[in-house]
Order: C-alpha cells, then structure tokens, then sequence
C-alpha cells in the first residue's frame, strides 16, 4: 500500500487515494464575469433570436416609413386621377394606387408614421395613469386601495371597445391620430394598475423599503428611487404588450367608424381597403399586412423582453 | 359553499347596481335626444325645443333620472327610443341573433385552445409546437375585421365553389324570408350555414390568447409532482395525463375565459358589421349615430349583467373545481 505504486496520486493525506488530475490542470479556474443584474437581461435578450428578428424587422420597417418619403417619388396626398387604382408596379407606383390616384406605398409610409404617433402617446397616457393609480393603490393600501380598485373593477364592467366608441362619439373632432390616441390613453391603463398595485403590495414588506423608511425617505422618494426601478420589467413588458394592442384597436374603431377620419393611419387605410378585396386586392393585402407584420414584431419583442426579465426562463442562456 | 355563493352573489350585485349608475352618467352625459333637431334647417322654434324636453324629461334631476330608469330596468322595461319604439323588445330578439354567434365563437375557442393548449404543452419544442406557435402568434397580432374580410372574400367563395353549392353565406344571420317560406330544419341549417365563418373570426383571436395560457398552464402541471408520481407508480400515461394532469390544468382556463368575456363582445360588435348580421352590435353602432339614450342604456347593461354573471360564475366553477378555494 505504498503510494509510489501510483505516480499520479497525490499526497494529499491518509485518508485519500482519489486520483487528482495532473499538476498543470489544477491552477486552470474558470472565471465567471460578474456581470450587473442589467447587462445579464440584456444578454439573455439579445440572445432571443426570436426577438431579435423581431426588433430587426421593426426597426426597418420604422425606418422606411420615416425615411423613405424623403427618397420616393410620390406625395401621399398628392391625387393623380390619370392613374386611379392602378395596380402595383404601374407607373412607377411599387404597390399601386387607390381610388383618387394616391400611391398606396407613400401613404403606408405616413399611415405607420402617424400609427407610430398613436401608440406612444397611447401608451405615454395609459403609464402616467397606471402608475399614478398603481402606486397610490399599493403603497398607501387600506381605503385608497379598495375604491381605486373598485373603481378599475366597474369600468372593467364595460368591452373596452364599446366604452372608447360611446367615448369618441362625444368628440367629433378628436378624430385625429393623437386624438384618438387620447381617447384610447385614457382608458389603457386600467390593468397596468393592476399588476403594479399587485407588485408594490408584495415590495412594500421587503426589508429595503423598511430600511428606505427607517431613514426617513420621503414616500415619493422611494417611490421613484426604489419601487419603480424594481418595477420596470412588468412596466416595459406591459408597454409592448398595449403597444400592440393599441393599433389593432385604433384599427377596429376606424372600421367601425368612430376612428380616425381627417389624419391617414394604417388603421384607416385597412379599414378603407375591406372593401376592395375583390376588386383592388393590393389595398386589401398591403395594409393588411403591414399592420399584421408590425403588430406581430411588438408582441415578439414584447415576450423576448418578458423572457429576458425571468431568470428561471430554461429557454435563453444566460 | 353555500355561504360564499350568497356572497360572491350579493357582491355581484352591487357591482351590477353601481356599474348602472355610471353607465346612466355616461351616456347622459354623451347622447342628447335634441341633438338631431339642432341640426335641421332651419332650426324649429324654441317652443319646440321645450316641449321635447317635457317629453324626455331632460329638466329633472340626475338622480330623479336615474331612478325612473332603473326601476324600469328591474321590470325589463328599456323605455323608447327617440323614434317611440320600445327597446326591450329589440334587444332581447337582436340579444337572440348575436348570442348564436357569442356562444358557438366561445364554445369553438375553449375546445380548440384546450386541444392545441395540452397538444404543444405535451410535445414541447416539436415541430407541432412551433408550427402552433407560431400560428397563435400570427391570430393574435391580426386584426379581426380584417381578417373576417379575408374569410368572406376568399373562403366562403372558394369553398362553396368547391363543393358546388352554397353552403357558406356571408351576408346576414340567415336568408331573407327564410322563417316564412322554410321549414324548421331547412331554418336550422340555413342559420348554421350562415354561422361558420362569423364563428370562425370571432374565436380565433380568442382561441389564440386561450391556448397560449392552456400550454403554460399544462407545462406547470406536466412537471409538477403529482404528475412525476403518478407515471412513477405506473399509470399509463394517457390515464395519467387525462385524470390527474388536465383535470388541474383546466382550472385557470375559467378565469381566463371569464375574463375574457368583455373582448368577446367587442368582437361580436365588429364581426356582425363585417358580415352585416342584424344584431346586437349593428344595433348599438345604429343607436350611437343617432344618438340615441335608451337603446344604448339598455344594451350597456345587458353587456355589463354578462360580463358580471360570467364573473360570478367563473369565481364559483373555480370554488367547485378547485377544492382548496371551497375549504379556505
């Protein structure tokens, strides 16, 4: 029982006859980058390919509608009835025209621009109120809590749908992009309220919010220095989310009447080809996709940024 | 059991009474009867004008208001529209025409999301999976009116082409003088053949958001522990999936269909413009433009009751399914 029989093993001891690995081998270590809680979402974001595609798309897409009018031959406005409904590829027109003779390219290009529009203000609305309503509801609990949720509770009672057309009936000339985008802020932020109220009741406890107090921290300070920032994930997914959801219902309520009427939006153009599907399918098809296409990416993006956020998610390394 | 139905009942109700008083303050506050005379020229006199509000009784208090109306409502009279139409009769047969379609939209999207829900659940990261995926992904960024139009222009055309009669309709909730002229059967599958494609656009969106939570909810089931010991003590796996493993799943489904109730209506409204069925959403849009108080007084709250009573129902159905709620 010598341990000169085996060259390989170390002297590490009586009671160990383990076969160690060779001298060199040992001083290898294997580092791990410490990396901040931020730059590890980012990582398992960036890795998504899915969401990746998504974003790709998105970004080109938003590119060509800001820039491409900058290049392109034709004004949206502009009527030209020598060339009314003329189908793609004629006349220079990539995806043809409609009944007064506007290219159909040019005004997608301004329809997703004021879209675009419409969905930042929407979503700037809806998360000045939820948050506003959220945090009030969850920090300071008891009464204000209660008739805030109630009161999410009864206007929840209503389709939304129903409830922004009664809306917008009462305000013939908001029918704008941003008007309607108003209209629809206003009543999007009722179930952000909800999961942030649900959220800050859970931080409320935690020990750092004790401590913030314990130091005397104003309510509104750890509200913005320390509630939100633990926040933000449910928050951005949420906005991607009723981004989404914002221009499919921008779109539904033009088509129902009660939309934009004196702005052009990728929701009126939609609404006005309906009913040239069989006669002049390039006005059905064309806005039609593009709406599916960029309502598509926001929902990709939306779940990749969801994903990100969840460091049990099996699916992304991180 | 009994106790918390009388009181997730009791709370309904008050939700329903409360949810009275602000749809009254909103319509109200948006529809005014005199509106379409203001308009007219040259403009009827001012005597007119007062004697209109006699009629509608616009002088009277909020509240007086209010009251006349809902004790009205409780004994199912809607009032009149401004034409003197009685409304209550309207609604409840327009409430027929659109509950076809609601019922067999939501009855299609509950058993499609559950089938493809425990179908990419059970097969993760197979081709199904991503194929459905991939799907549900498309259905739920689509818009629905949109893509109703693609089913009535291209669907309906192609297929009664294909079979060489006219089994699909696109247009209206049955065929004109159908109830006159046919018999009892031949009503039945004309209605049935006009129901398809409505259903179809309506349940997708739903059925798409539905089977997205069910695979959730069934992948929580599939690797939880009941499930771990249910395969280890032998049950064959189909057993094992069916009583223990979806029996589980299925229970967060209800309040999400629940939920979902609301999005569903808003969906009707549209689907019944696209394919011009003489419903309940055509009713209300018709009632909106001409603004009209008590039609749309009436409809907001034969909505709101459903959306209330699939609320109640769904806090009891997940009571009785869920035995840990019902002993809590």
């Amino acid at each position: 029982m010598t341990t000169t029989e085996r060259p390989e093993t170390l002297k590490t001891g009586p009671a160990t006859s383990v076969e160690q690995p060779q001298a060199a081998e040992i001083e290898r270590e294997f580092t791990v980058k410490a990396r901040s809680q931020r730059e590890q979402i980012m990582r398992r974001f960036l890795r998504n390919k899915q969401a990746m595609g998504g974003l790709l798309v998105f970004a080109v897409v938003l590119l060509v509608a800001w820039a491409g009018p900058l290049f392109y031959g034709f004004e949206f406005a502009q009527v030209k009835p020598a060339d009314a409904s003329v189908g793609p590829g004629t006349n220079g027109h990539i995806l043809g025209t409609d009944g007064l003779g506007r290219d159909l390219m040019a005004n997608i290009m301004r329809g997703v621009q004021r879209s675009t529009l419409t969905i930042v203000v929407a979503v700037a609305i809806s998360l000045f109120l939820g948050l506003l309503v959220g945090l009030l509801a969850g920090y300071y609990g008891k009464w204000i809590d209660n008739v805030l949720m109630r009161l999410v509770d009864l206007i929840l009672t209503i389709p939304l749908l129903v409830l922004l057309i009664v809306v917008a009936s009462n305000f013939p000339d908001a029918r704008t992009a941003i008007g309607i985008a108003v209209i629809i802020g206003l009543f999007g932020w009722l179930d952000l309220a909800r999961i942030l109220r649900s959220q800050i009741l859970g931080l409320r406890e935690r020990e750092f919010i004790e401590a913030a107090h314990a130091l005397g921290a104003s309510d509104r300070r750890i509200m913005f220095k320390h509630l939100i920032p633990n926040m933000l994930g449910s928050i951005i997914v949420w906005a991607t989310l009723t981004a989404a959801t914002v221009i499919l219902l921008e779109a539904s309520l033009t088509y129902l009447g009660f939309g934009v009427a004196s702005d052009t939006s990728l929701g009126r153009l939609v609404a006005d080809g309906v009913n040239a599907a069989q006669t002049r399918p390039w006005l059905f098809y064309f806005p039609g996709l593009m709406l599916l296409v960029i309502a598509l990416c926001i929902n990709v993006i939306g779940d990749g940024i969801r994903d990100a956020f969840d460091p049990s998610n099996k699916r992304v390394r991180a | 059991m009994f106790f918390y139905t009388i009181r997730r009942l009791l709370s309904s109700i008050l939700v329903l009474i409360v949810s009275s008083l602000i749809v009254f303050g909103l319509c109200v506050a948006s529809f005014n009867p005199l509106e379409p005379f203001f308009l007219r020229q040259p403009q009827p006199p001012p005597e007119v004008f007062a004697a209109l509000r006699e009629q509608y009784r616009l002088d009277d208090p909020f509240f007086v208001r209010y009251w006349d109306w809902l004790t009205g409502v409780l004994t199912l009279d809607f009032g009149e529209s401004n034409a003197g139409t009685p409304v209550g009769p309207v609604l409840i047969e327009r409430l027929g025409v659109t509950a076809r379609m609601v019922v067999a939209a939501m009855v299609l999207a509950i058993l499609l999301a559950i089938v493809v829900g425990v179908l990419t659940a059970v097969r993760q990261y197979k081709p199904e999976d991503y194929f459905f995926t991939f799907l549900t992904y498309v259905l739920i960024a689509l818009p629905t009116f949109w893509f109703a139009a693609l089913l009535k222009e291209f669907v309906a055309i192609q297929f009664n082409e294909l079979v060489g009669q006219r089994i699909l309709f696109t247009l209206g909730e049955q065929s004109p003088a159908i109830e006159i002229t046919g018999s009892s059967s031949e009503i039945f599958w004309d209605r049935a053949g006009h129901l398809v494609l409505p259903t179809i656009s309506l349940a997708m969106l739903s059925f798409a958001a539905w089977s997205r939570f069910q695979r959730a909810s069934m992948l929580d089931v599939l690797g939880s522990d009941y499930m771990r010991l249910a395969r280890a003590k032998g049950l064959p796996w189909r057993h094992a999936l069916v009583r223990h493993g979806l029996r589980n799943a299925l229970i967060p489904l209800t309040t999400v269909v629940a939920l979902g109730v609301g999005l569903i209506m808003g969906g009707a409204v549209i689907t019944e413009t696209v394919f011009v069925w003489h419903g309940m959403g055509e009713y209300l849009i018709a009632s909106i433009n001409a603004d009209d108080l008590n039609p749309v007084l009436g409809w907001l709250m034969i909505a709101a009751f459903f959306v209330i009573a699939f609320n109640l129902i769904a806090d009891l159905l997940y009571a009785v399914l869920d035995p840990r709620i019902r002993l809590s």
